[in-house]
């Protein structure tokens, strides 16, 4: 068994209203020293791999398939092997 | 609402209606097409592989599947989007109106994607569009008015990159553009068509402007203008 954690994000290219958001709203707070905030996602897959390689494929697919769009975000995930 | 039905030029033309879980705008526009138009109008629900060979399939406004993940992201994986892509490779028509829109730039069909309104926040008003150019679907309208028509939605702003958009310009796909960008769309773009003028996806709702009770039919010229 592995566990994958996905962490999903918007490219620097895009604008992210969200982080421009909690940005503003953290320097209202008096964190005059935040200058920029990026939001993004964070997935936990877990799945059946006879080895890390394997495993590091199909994590590879699922992103580009589905956990995230690659016309707006990148991606990029951590590997381990995880109990039964 | 007492009007004549517009005759379709085509015999028999057949118009399908996706239905997704979370679908909300798809009873709205089948009810507005029968209305206008003496055409076949069937509902499709997402299960189900499509079987008849319509003239125009069309993807409508809703959260299909709560808007997990990214507006749009999940609903690929339907056995009527199956249905929907090989319609597309047919080069039959498609419409995709605001979630609708979202699921054709998912499934790559439309270039781009759409993402959270500037402002963060649900825009729910009518708003101002231009027609830009003279196409398979704009061939009905008057370029020189302005149509109004409702927007609904969370995640409107569509974005591209600069090589994309440019292609986009260059080629005349650009069918629709905000007077007054409501959510930070680029280059205020409301609504594209494929490249080869086949497929159409929009934020806003013609379907919500077309009859006389709501009090603007904006919408139906749009919608005539798209099926006729």
């Amino acid at each position: 068994m592995y566990l994958a954690r996905v962490f999903v994000q918007l490219k620097e290219s895009v604008l992210d209203p969200q982080g421009q958001a909690v940005t503003r709203a953290l320097q209202d707070l008096g964190n005059s020293e935040v200058e920029d905030i990026r939001i993004g996602k964070y997935i936990e897959v877990r799945l059946q791999a006879e080895n890390e390689l394997q495993a590091r494929e199909k994590v590879e697919h699922y992103c580009v398939s589905l956990l995230a769009n690659p016309v707006i975000e990148k991606y990029r995930f951590e590997l381990e092997e995880s109990g039964q | 609402m007492i009007h004549n039905r517009i005759d379709m030029q085509k015999q028999n033309y057949a118009i399908g209606v996706l239905s997704f879980p979370g679908s909300n705008c798809d009873q709205d526009m089948i009810n507005t097409l029968r209305d206008l138009f003496s055409a076949r109008v069937d509902l499709i629900w997402h299960r189900d592989s499509i079987q008849v060979k319509y003239d125009l399939l069309i993807v409508p406004g809703g959260f299909s599947y709560g808007d997990y993940l990214r507006a749009g992201a999940i609903a690929r994986f339907a056995r009527a989007m199956n249905s929907l892509q090989e319609h597309a490779k047919r080069g039959g028509a498609i419409i995709g109106i605001c979630n609708g829109f979202q699921i054709l730039c998912e499934v790559d069909l439309l270039p781009g994607a759409l993402i959270r309104n500037q402002s963060l926040k649900h825009i729910c008003k009518d708003v101002i569009l231009h027609a830009p150019t003279r196409n398979a679907f704009t061939k009905e309208l008057d370029l020189s008015r302005t149509y109004r028509i409702p927007v609904s939605h969370s995640d409107g702003n569509y974005r591209i990159e600069a090589d994309g958009l440019k292609a986009l310009q260059d080629d005349d796909q650009i069918v629709f553009r905000y007077a007054q960008n409501p959510n930070g769309s680029v280059d205020d773009i409301a609504g594209i068509t494929d490249k080869n003028n086949r497929i159409l996806g929009m934020m806003p709702h013609p379907e919500r402007a077309a009859n006389s009770m709501v009090g603007n039919l904006d919408g139906k010229l749009l919608l005539e203008s798209f099926l006729i």
